[in-house]
């Protein structure tokens, strides 16, 4: 049993991550807001049944994921954010990696030094909702997929599923800025 | 199992399909061995993993936010607020002075 007394204390330092996941979630700083404040007070009346000594970012994500599930998504419900067209593997790799390609110029921790936060975050924010937050939740916040599985509530299968075609998604939205901004050469 | 498993040799199309997986670090030891010993052998495979690497780097960098300092200010209220509501509600608070 968590201490309702040591709450803030204990809370506080997740409190820019759960923000920016809540931001990617909803790409609307008023709804991130309002979302993140919904999450801390509910997991402040529910800190009783916190076990202490459990993974307290992952009870937190938990309640941030059903939060917005059932208070924002349903506001606006888009049906065909489920699709998420198929993207090769390696796409963004294999556009650079070619004769003209920067990769050939530099080494590779260096190749994509063009690309800007903003244009990382809008990436992210163009793949459909589950992906996103799948992608979200392993590449930016370091959950394990079993994590993942429980704080979204699906089968661990269907985490690897939604990581692999995101994470390429994420790839191609990333080429396609390196592509308008010329630093990527157009196929 | 271990035996045959484990010498198998795997090509560039298997280690590059797992990419995600072994930078996950989310596959079995023997698996793991397996790319790694193809990683060591083959610079092309080498450099696809290391690029991706630094995909999953800047993805986790340049992806943060802070929180408003007044959105801090206002969850603190909240918690607060709570907290004597609760109380009251209860007659813990009062019960407590006693």
């Amino acid at each position: 049993m968590a201490d309702q007394a040591t709450f803030a204390e204990d809370t506080t330092g997740f409190m820019d991550s759960l923000y920016t996941a809540a931001l990617r979630m909803t790409r609307s700083p008023s709804d991130a807001q309002d979302l993140v404040q919904e999450t801390y007070l509910k997991a402040y009346r529910g800190y009783g049944g916190f076990e202490a000594g459990t993974n307290l970012k992952a009870w937190l994500y938990r309640i941030l994921t059903n939060t917005f599930i059932n208070s924002y998504r349903s506001r606006k419900r888009h049906p065909e954010e489920t699709e998420l067209d198929d993207v090769e593997e390696l796409y963004l790799f294999r556009r650079m990696s070619g004769r003209d390609g920067a990769i050939g110029r530099s080494a590779e921790d260096e190749a994509l030094d063009w690309i800007t936060d903003d244009e990382v975050k809008a990436a992210l924010e163009s793949l459909p909702e589950s992906f996103r937050m799948t992608v979200l939740l392993a590449d930016v916040e370091g959950f394990s997929y079993k994590e993942i599985a429980e704080i979204m509530d699906v089968p661990i299968g269907t985490v690897m599923s939604r990581l692999h075609r995101g994470r390429r998604a994420l790839e191609k939205a990333l080429h396609d800025f390196g592509v308008a901004r010329g630093f990527v050469a157009a196929q | 199992m271990k035996g045959e498993k484990d010498d198998r040799r795997i090509n560039c199309r298997e280690a590059l399909h797992r990419v995600y997986d072994f930078l996950d670090g989310e596959m079995t030891p023997e698996r793991r061995d397996q790319i790694a010993r193809h990683l060591d052998k083959c610079a092309p495979c080498l450099k696809a993993f290391g690029f991706e690497t630094e995909i999953r780097r800047l993805v986790a960098d340049r992806c943060r936010d802070k929180v408003p300092e007044e959105l801090r200010t206002r969850i603190a209220a909240v918690i607060d607020h709570e907290h004597k509501n609760g109380d009251s509600a209860h007659g813990v608070a009062k019960g407590a002075e006693h």
